[in-house]
């Protein structure tokens, strides 16, 4: 049998073809002149799964991420990104634009301080409509129907969607940055600590919000955190990463509950308990 | 014998080179120009000259008029349309002065036009250029400050940013508020900031006849528009551009469809609109239209019109 053929019997009988990785990393390695930022990563993403990176501060998370993200050039390895036409690209060979209109389409990211990731002297409804216009969409009415569906969906209200993102909380900033990079239906999105620096109750309520839209969308999300909790609660597989490197990968739960490697062990055991 | 010698070369240094500029500035300022007209609405960087005037009083449109001004030019000089404000005449005179051209304020009479913030009311044509004077050519500045950001933004056509703006005002005023300096798309490629004009004159910009070159002085870019190019003034679907309408003529020539400046009279709330452009509301008033506060006076076709300069 041809392997189209095979496909096709697969899907006759109900199983699923096999999908390949959505995300593909190869010895990526960032060094800082004779510092290690990250060193020899490999792992790959697969679509709809949610992958922890998780590690103490120093350990060369957010370098990974950015990395990956195509927002710091690493020294070497590559990153495969599987385009919606299922062809496989590395993102540092491709031409900037076409990078960039990635970012801002099939890809997200969502920042730890949403200062950073939003526009601070727009209203809400312009933040999350932003990358509409970006991809050509030029009806006032439909821009603005659309930011207010997703703002009903990370829970803010209709009557604040002309209000600027400084009057908001914490919590609603961080929310109004998810929606603002949901909007275009990324496959992919990239967190770094997005629970940081919000309180316990308003935590909680955004891992719940992110752990629905990510199995509602099917997103595809590489989260950096410190806070194994939320590694937890968000990741199906984890990386933990120690000096640049990883030390270990596996299954969440099985990480959490069983860790191998010394450091791994330490860290799990410094969890609070309450 | 010494007082002889002393004289000489203060007779020199009394002399300009034509129109100011050294011969090689100018080729400078000739080659950014020849750049910019083969990239329609691409913001050329030049190396900006001081010139005896302060930075935001025209610099760079007095640049690009030295370069390309010949001996045979007729040069017209306005501020906000009017021939006859402080800075349009002092241009004027500058040009009068340091390339000995003929001046005038008859639109229809001018080979180069240097205007700030206006384009005139009567259709240029084949032949004439308009150079504008520029404070701050990019039109993304507002919206990402970082110099660097905003070239790749050029580079890649990401312009998703300017109708953020145009959102903007819609979300607070209901519809688009910005009424000068209104972005527009140039042959389909760059966005551009046609200068602080008022949006009135944006539909001007599109297939004119005349050549636009556009000069800022201290930001030290140079663009151009060259004759019969498209200029779309950015919108949305259901909020099209609109020019500025006005529900009264103008005061003195009875002029619709033109730009309006509002003058007040009193301190009693009395104000009158009178066109911005000085050219034509004379040449109306000269051809017998008569606005609703011209009163008894004389037609101004009745008194003698002179172009003289005032002496430097």
């Amino acid at each position: 049998m041809t392997p189209s053929a095979t496909l096709e019997a697969l899907a006759k009988a109900g199983i699923p073809a096999p999908v390949k990785p959505l995300l593909t990393v190869e010895n990526l390695t960032r060094v800082y002149g004779k510092r290690i930022g990250c060193a020899d990563v490999s792992f790959d993403l697969w679509p709809g799964e949610v992958l922890a990176i998780v590690g103490e501060s120093g350990s060369g998370k957010t370098t990974l991420l950015n990395c990956i993200s195509s927002r710091l050039t690493p020294t070497c390895g590559t990153v495969h990104y599987r385009m919606r036409d299922g062809v496989s690209a590395d993102i540092y060979k491709m031409a900037e634009a076409e990078r960039r209109y990635l970012m801002r389409t099939d890809w997200g990211f969502v920042h730890q301080n949403p200062i950073d990731g939003l526009r601070m002297t727009v209203s809400a409804g312009a933040n999350v409509g932003e990358r509409l216009m970006a991809v050509g969409n030029r009806h006032y009415g439909n821009i603005r129907g659309a930011a207010i569906e997703w703002l009903a969906r990370v829970e803010i209200d209709e009557d604040r969607v002309d209000d600027q993102p400084r009057t908001f909380s914490g919590g609603m900033r961080q929310r109004l940055q998810i929606a603002r990079n949901l909007v275009t239906e990324p496959r992919l999105v990239f967190m770094d600590e997005p629970t940081g620096g919000l309180d316990v109750s308003v935590q909680a309520r955004l891992l719940d919000l992110l752990r629905g839209l990510v199995s509602d969308l099917g997103l595809a999300v590489v989260v950096v955190t410190h806070d194994l909790a939320v590694a937890r609660l968000l990741s199906d597989r984890m990386i933990v990463m120690k000096e640049g490197r990883v030390i270990e990968a596996g299954l969440t739960d099985r990480v959490l509950d069983d860790p191998r490697a010394p450091y791994t062990q330490l860290l799990v055991s410094s969890i609070l308990q309450v | 014998m010494i007082a002889h010698a002393a004289d000489a070369p203060a007779q020199n240094l009394a002399s300009y080179n034509f129109a100011y500029l050294d011969e090689q500035t100018k080729r400078m300022i000739r080659r950014a120009i020849l750049k910019g007209i083969a990239i329609p609405g691409y913001q050329v960087p030049f190396a900006s000259r001081e010139m005896p005037m302060p930075y935001g009083w025209g610099t760079g449109g007095v640049q690009v008029t030295a370069a390309i001004i010949g001996r045979d030019d007729v040069l017209k000089v306005i501020d906000q349309g009017a021939d006859d404000t402080t800075n349009a005449v002092s241009i004027r005179a500058f040009f009068a002065k340091t390339a000995g051209v003929a001046t005038t304020t008859t639109t229809p009479d001018a080979t180069i036009i240097q205007t700030r913030h206006r384009i005139p009311e009567t259709p240029l044509h084949a032949g004439q250029v308009l150079v504008y004077q520029v404070p701050i050519p990019e039109p993304l500045r507002f919206l990402e400050p970082r110099e660097t950001e905003t070239r790749k933004m050029h580079a890649l056509e990401e312009y998703g940013l300017m109708h953020v703006k145009l959102y903007e005002d819609i979300a607070r005023n209901g519809r688009i508020a910005t009424t000068y300096a209104y972005p527009v798309k140039v042959e389909g490629r760059y966005v551009m900031d046609p200068s602080p004009t008022p949006k009135f004159d944006n539909p001007k910009m599109h297939m004119s006849e005349a050549l636009q070159l556009f000069g800022a002085g201290r930001e030290k870019r140079i663009y151009a528009i060259p004759p019969h190019t498209e200029v779309v003034s950015l919108d949305f679907e259901d909020h099209p551009f609109e020019i500025q309408h006005f529900d009264e003529p103008c005061a003195l020539c009875g002029a619709e469809q033109v730009y309006l400046d509002e003058v007040v009279l009193d301190d009693k709330g009395g104000r009158m609109f009178v066109c911005s452009d000085t050219h034509h509301c004379e040449s109306r008033r000269a051809e017998g239209h008569r606005g609703a506060l011209l009163g008894d006076e004389p037609a101004f076709g009745d008194q003698p019109l002179t172009d003289k300069e005032p002496a430097l």
